[in-house]
Formats: structure tokens, sequence, C-alpha cells
């Protein structure tokens, strides 16, 4: 009797232990790929940051992320502590691939750098083509309702549960309606990179605020 | 905030720039940062040993000593640096739990000095990487355990009594405690002496004498000298009443007393003897009366009152119980399986012993435990055959796993105790970082509170906002952003239940009640926000007339101790409105409680308005006790 319940455990046991070796392994790799970025003086050029900034940056960044990369999971943690209160997954992964503009499912230091300079030091323009760029899921260069709709709901989980006044479940979908209802010129359903540069110049809130962000580095 | 958060916030609030477009009120103002950006290094010099690091790497933690402002206790002018007078062989530790994030636990220090350290420093222990934590958790419960003994040792017994104790309890404390005293320790070895006495009267009794003169079958001396042992028993059966009464008097608790196991035994060890003394000398009883004897055999359990042994073995028999369990039902399963086989394949034997399944029993048993008595033997070959099988798996079944077993009393009884402290510690981690995660969450909101999300600098806010680090400024403004975006704002758990049930009691006006004085000039132009305000008032009811809307014949309000998120203000009705401030940006909504539920009644003289919550009956005003949450609304 105690033979066979033993036989049947060390069997289990034995295919554990493959099972960990293999994903030990699998990590082993990982944690080997690094990266390093290109020189600082290629990226002084490429972006709009001094050289005492890209130090900064990076000596936070590798920090971090000492293999040089920062893949999605991980992304999404770091932003998550950001947010406490909601659930900052979802518009974390939206980020995520707007960030990482060649698609390789991490985020190196020059995509971080890049994006950073656009989005602080960048004319609003430029400013403006990256929010499109995110709200593009598809990137096909069309906003429709759905993306918008995906996009907005991931903003309003990150609100969390305990709002004021509390979120109805069609909140998001009128926020996006309203959007719609300002960018879509010809209304024909979708919204195009002109049609958005051309509302979000008209709007001077927008105009505004996108001047507020110039200090933040 | 956990692991170099700080070194993302640029990032993350660069990316709220993609919120812009979406956002349906403006983007409040970012906090100025009026320090320099760049970094510099900082000399620590902690007892002569220094340490040189960025400014920044120390800022990834704003929540410890080194993050925050307090360091500036330390700074030293004239060397320029800061200065600490504390171990600097730790300090490395430290430090190295500012440049990775991780905390590691150095073995070869003391686990006291280590959390001294900690303390000083504002590191919370719970963040102790998991590869560290094993260990500090293992030297954290032996250090804990030596001093609970120590102090135990101490408290145990040798203190002396209060003066005032009764009778009582001084009895009580000899039962206990032999040591005490030396009445209770006569008491002691008198007792032991007469279980003891008891115990070899029993055995002796049964013991064949010499026959009196004249017979020649052998008595046994019970029989023989049946006066002398009834006068023996008689004297113990006497002594441990007299003692189980004595106990019963001095429990302190005589339920729990009767029903411990102790007890019990000095129950049933004394009980057979006054059953006999009552029952009648006939036949048909004193077989049943001579069973009863047995149960006085049972006296030799009350010697683990003199026994640590045997107190503990119990224990650990106790603990052990589900081991022993399986033991047994593994063992009945072979047993019974084997008595089978061994039944059917002597069944066709004549004469055979094995007549049915449960005599077989008797034959697995003892062959699988190697007994071999040989009364029963298997004669067929099949039936050889299978003896031979089960007196192998015999070996195997039995052998094998008392071994394991008697090791897995010790190894499981002491992982079971460290999984329990483990687990409930656990939960006492998960709480703490859940609470500091909380404390975050909340500090965004305490500093709604304090009204720092002004776009004016009024001056009177200036002063408690500044106590806050330019991570916390930053932080703020960015969740700030995402409120205008979506319009909604960040509430507690606890404000948020209220609100459902003010949305269950469907009571909706379109304009809340206002004081009467308050009506023109707190709705004014400007945007409705609603903040919550913990108020309480000088009387727990307060009556207040209200304008065009309705009649409130008692106001209950009470304090909100909840969180220490909400500032305490003490004030009257009265005196409140004065204290309203008119500002803009700044005003407050709380809902009155009232006792009678009103009807709904929309103000139609009052301009449009968004809806807010009004007035809702606060079914639980006569039962306020700390947790209550306080409602008054206008607005």
């Amino acid at each position: 009797m105690g033979l066979v319940m033993g036989t049947f455990s060390m069997q289990s046991n034995k295919q554990d232990r493959a099972y960990r070796k293999d994903k030990i392994d699998d990590d082993f790799e990982m944690s080997i790929v690094c990266h390093r970025p290109e020189g600082l003086d290629k990226l002084e050029a490429h972006t709009n940051f001094s050289k005492r900034e890209l130090q900064v940056l990076y000596r936070g960044f590798k920090n971090e992320c000492p293999s040089g990369v920062v893949n999605e999971d991980t992304f999404k943690q770091i932003y998550a502590q950001f947010f406490p209160h909601g659930d900052a997954s979802t518009y974390a992964h939206y980020l995520f691939n707007a960030f990482d503009s060649e698609h390789s499912g991490s985020i190196k230091f020059e995509d971080f750098v890049t994006a950073l300079s656009i989005l602080l030091r960048g004319s609003v323009r430029e400013k403006l083509q990256w929010t499109f760029n995110l709200y593009d899921i598809n990137k096909d260069g069309y906003i429709n309702k759905e993306e918008m709709t995906d996009i907005v709901r991931a903003i309003y989980d990150m609100m969390g549960k305990y709002t004021y006044p509390a979120l109805k479940t069609d909140t998001p979908k009128q926020h996006v309606d309203a959007f719609f209802r300002k960018m879509d010129k010809n209304r024909d359903g979708v919204v195009t990179l002109d049609e958005f540069l051309l509302s979000c110049q008209e709007d001077e809130n927008i105009m505004r605020s996108l001047q507020l962000f110039q200090n933040v580095m | 905030m956990a692991a170099g958060v700080a070194t993302w916030l640029p990032f993350a609030r660069a990316a709220a720039v993609g919120w812009l477009p979406l956002a349906q009120k403006t983007m409040p103002k970012p906090p100025v940062d009026k320090k320099s950006r760049s970094d510099e290094i900082l000399f620590v010099n902690v007892s002569g040993l220094r340490f040189q690091t960025w400014k920044n790497t120390l800022d990834r933690y704003p929540d410890t000593l080194l993050g925050s402002s307090e360091k500036e206790f330390f700074y030293n002018e004239e060397t320029q640096e800061y200065f600490f007078d504390r171990d600097p062989e730790m300090f490395r530790h430290i430090l190295n739990f500012f440049r990775t994030g991780k905390l590691h636990y150095p073995r070869h220090e003391c686990i006291q000095a280590f959390e001294e350290e900690l303390a000083f420093y504002g590191i919370i222990p719970e963040i102790i990487g998991d590869c560290c934590m094993e260990e500090y958790r293992d030297r954290k419960k032996e250090n804990q355990e030596r001093l609970a003994e120590d102090t135990e040792a101490e408290n145990a017994g040798d203190a002396p009594l209060p003066p005032g104790a009764t009778l009582r309890e001084r009895l009580w404390r000899a039962f206990e405690n032999p040591h005490t005293s030396t009445m209770a320790l006569v008491f002691y070895y008198v007792t032991g002496f007469f279980i003891a006495v008891s115990v070899i009267a029993n055995v002796v009794e049964t013991v064949p004498c010499r026959p009196v003169k004249g017979s020649i079958k052998d008595l046994p001396c019970g029989e023989k000298f049946s006066v002398a042992f009834f006068c023996m028993d008689t004297a113990c059966v006497l002594i441990f009443s007299f003692e189980y009464l004595m106990r019963l008097y001095a429990a302190p608790s005589r339920c729990d007393f009767a029903r411990s196991v102790m007890s019990v035994i000095d129950v049933v060890a004394i009980l057979p003897f006054y059953i006999g003394l009552v029952m009648p000398e006939n036949e048909e009883v004193s077989g049943a009366f001579v069973t009863l004897r047995v149960f006085r055999v049972f006296r030799i359990f009350k010697f683990s009152r003199h026994s640590q042994g045997l107190r503990i073995l119990g224990c650990t028999l106790q603990s052990c119980a589900s081991e022993l369990g399986f033991l047994l039902f593994s063992l009945t399963m072979a047993v019974i399986i084997f008595a089978t086989v061994m039944f059917y394949a002597e069944k066709g034997t004549s004469g055979t012993n094995f007549t049915s399944i449960p005599a077989s029993f008797w034959y697995t048993i003892v062959t699988m435990t190697t007994l071999g008595y040989g009364d029963m033997v298997p004669d067929s070959i099949a039936g050889k055959i299978f003896g031979s099988i089960c007196s192998l798996s015999g070996v195997l079944v039995i052998a094998l796993p008392v071994p394991v077993i008697v090791s897995n009393f010790s190894r499981i009884y002491h992982q079971n105790q460290r999984a329990d402290k483990m687990r409930a510690q656990q939960k006492v981690r998960q709480a703490r970082i859940r609470m500091a995660k909380k404390g975050a969450t909340n500090a965004y909101l305490q500093h709604k509170e304090d009204g720092g999300l002004q776009d004016n600098d009024s001056g009177s806010t200036a002063l408690c906002v500044k106590n806050r680090s330019a991570f916390e400024h930053q932080h703020h403004h960015l969740l700030h952003c995402l409120e205008k975006t979506t319009n909604h704002e960040f509430t507690d758990e606890v404000t948020y239940s209220e609100m459902c049930m003010t949305d269950s009691v469907g009571l909706r006006t379109s304009r809340s009640t206002s004081l009467s004085s308050q009506q023109g000039s707190t709705t004014s132009c400007c945007s409705r926000r609603a903040k919550r305000r913990a108020i309480r008032l000088a009387n727990s009811t307060v009556s207040v007339s209200r304008g065009s809307v309705q009649e409130l014949d008692t106001l209950h309000v009470t304090k909100m101790t909840a969180g220490t998120q909400y500032p305490q203000r003490r004030s009257s009705l009265n005196a409140r409105t004065e204290d309203l401030k008119l500002n803009c940006d700044d005003y407050t909504a709380a809902i009155i409680s009232i006792p009678t539920p009103p009807a709904n009644t929309p103000d139609e003289s009052l301009p449009n308005s968004p809806a807010i919550p009004g007035i809702l009956r606060n079914s639980r005003s006569n039962t306020y006790n700390t947790q209550e949450s306080v409602k008054v609304s206008y607005l």
C-alpha cells in the first residue's frame, strides 16, 4: 500500500523538478540579455535633452531595469504604483504599445527617452501626433469609436471604484460620444490625424494644458 | 511608495499628455519645482565611515529618514555632510536598500540591533527581500521565544502572591506549583506515594499467594488478605477524593477544571470504589463490578501531574493524531485485503483455522507485524504464497512509515507551529503593506482635504502644503489631472458606501438643503465640487430650520473617527456659517441626516444645478459608537 503511494508521489516529484529546471534555465537565459543604449552624444542629438538630463534619466532607468529593457509586466507594475486606487493595467498596456514604437515587446532606453523628449520638449504638433498614436490602438491611421471606448474605459478603470460622483456604466460611452462630437468633423465615424490636430488646435483648454507639462523634467 | 517609483514619475506625468484631448476640464497647474534638477552627490558620515551617494538615490524612498527632510537635522554645516552616530556596518545594508530597492538581513548581526537600526532609519522590516526573510523570521522567533521563556521563568510560581490572596487562590497555587511552599511539597509527595501504593496494591492482589491451611488451590493475595487490601484501597481512595474535592474548590473556574483531562482521570480513578460500595453483593452484578476494578488502573495516569515528560508525550500524540490515524487506516486497508485473500485461499482446506474473514484478521496482523505466533498457519499452497507476500509487505508497510512518522512527529509539529505563525505574520505583513499603500491613496485624499488643490496660491494653505516633498506634489498633481480628465473624483471606501446608501434610499433633490442664511451666497457661480468634512457639533442634536425645502426636527451628527484623514473640526452649526469660506474653489458639502424621511421636494425656486445627494434618513443615529460617519450637507 505504502509502496504504491510512494511510487506515485515520487513520480510527480520528478515531473515537478524537471519543469522547474526548465523554468530556471529560461529565467537564467532571460537575465543575461542585456541592452546597451547608443552613445550619449547620439542620444543628445536625437532628443531635446541635455547630457546631464540624459545621465540622470539613464541612472534611474538602469537602476530599475539592470538589463536595460522594460517588458510589459514590469511596466504595468510600475505604472500601477502611481494609481493605487484603481486598476491601471489596461491603460498601461496601451501606453506600452505607444512607447514601444518598434513593437518589439520591450521598451529600451532609446524608446523611453525619445517618447519623453516628444512629450516634454516637443512641439505641439508632435505631442498631438503622439497622442493620436496612443489612441489609435491598431495603428491604422484612424481612431474609431471602439478604440476610443477602450481607451476611455481604461482611463476610468484607473479611477477605481470609489469616486465621487459614482461611476455609472455608460459614463465612458458618454465621454466618447462627447469626444467624437468635438473631433469628428465630417461625421464619418472615425477621426483622422488631420481632424484630430485641427480640433485640438481649436480647443483653447487643450492648448493651454499642453504648455503645462513643459517643466516636468 | 515602493522601489524606485520616483524615477518613473516624470515618465508617468509625461504620459498624462495622452489624457489632454479627452479632458472635460482644464488641467490644474503643475507644482513649481523650485530646486534645480541637477543631481548632486551627498556625503553621509556614519561614525567615521564616509559614504557617498546621489541625492536621487536617497529620494527614492521619501518616507524614510534619509529620504525625507528629517535628515536635515543631522546635517553638519562645517563638514558639509550628514553625520549619524550609528553603527557603520549596519548602515551599509541600509544604504544598499536605497540603491537596489531590496533590503537584506545580515546573518551575523544580532536581530535586535538590526531592528533598532531599521526603526531609526524609518524602514519597516516587512520589506526584507524573500532571500533573507526566512532567516530573519527564524531568528526573530527564536529571540522572542527565548525572551518569553525568560519572562515566564521569572513570573512562574516563584513570584510571591499578592498579599490579599484568598484561601482559594493560595490553595490553587499550592496545587499548581508545589515548589512554592513546604506544605504543598509535602502534599505533592504524599499523593505521589499513595498513587504508587495504590497501583502496586492493584498489581500485587492478583499474584497467587500460598494457600490457606487446609486448601490446595493457590489463592490470589487479594482474596487471602482481602481485609488488608480493602483497607489500603479505602485509604488511597479517601486521599484521592479529598485531593479532588480540594482542587475542585480551589479552581478559579470550576467548569473548566471539571472538564479538564486530569480531573476526568481523577474521577475515573475513584469512581469504581464508590460504585462498588453502593452496589449490592449479588451474583449478576458482581461480574460488572469486577470489570469496574479494571478502571482502577487509570490511577497510573495521575502520575502525569508529577511528570512533565508524560504531559509532553500526551501533547505530541495529540498533535500527530492525523499521522497516526493515517497509519492506522492504511494498515487496516492492508489487513482487510490480505485477510480476505487468505480466507478465500484457505477456504478449501479442511479443518482450517481461517473460519471467517474476521478470524483471518488475527493471522494477518500477527504476520504483518512479524510476530508469527503460529496458532494459525495456512496449509494450501496458495495460502502459503499469499501468506509470504503478506509477511513481506508487512515488513514494508510497518517498518517504513514508522521511522518516517517518528521523525515527522518533531518535524511536522515544529513546522506547524512555524507555519501557523508565518501565516499569521503573513497576514499582518500584507496588512501593513496594504496600509502603507492605503497611506499613499489617503495621502492624496488628505491633500485634497487640506485644500492643496487650489489653483490660486492662498496664503492659508501654503503652510500645510509646503511640508510635502516634491515627489508628493507631482504625484498629487498627476492624480488631480486624472480627476479632471474623467470629471470624477477620488474618494475612499467609507464615503462611497455612504453615497450608495444615499442612492438606495432614493432621495435625490436637485437642490440639497441649505441652511437658511446660506442659500444665496454659497450657491454662487463657482464649479461644484463636493468635499467631505467631519464636523463635530457641540451638541449631538441641533435643530435646524431650513429654507423652502423642509423642516428638520432634529439633527443627529456624530464625529467620524474612522480614519486619520479628516481634520477634526468642532463647531456649532451657527458658528459654522461664518466658518464657511465663500471661496469659489472651496466649498463643502456633506449630507445631513434627519430622523424623518422627507418627501421628495425638488426646489424649483433655485436655479439649475447638478444633482447632489440630498438628505437621507440616517437610521443608525441611535447606535453610534466610535466608527460612525458624519454627514451634514448643505450647499
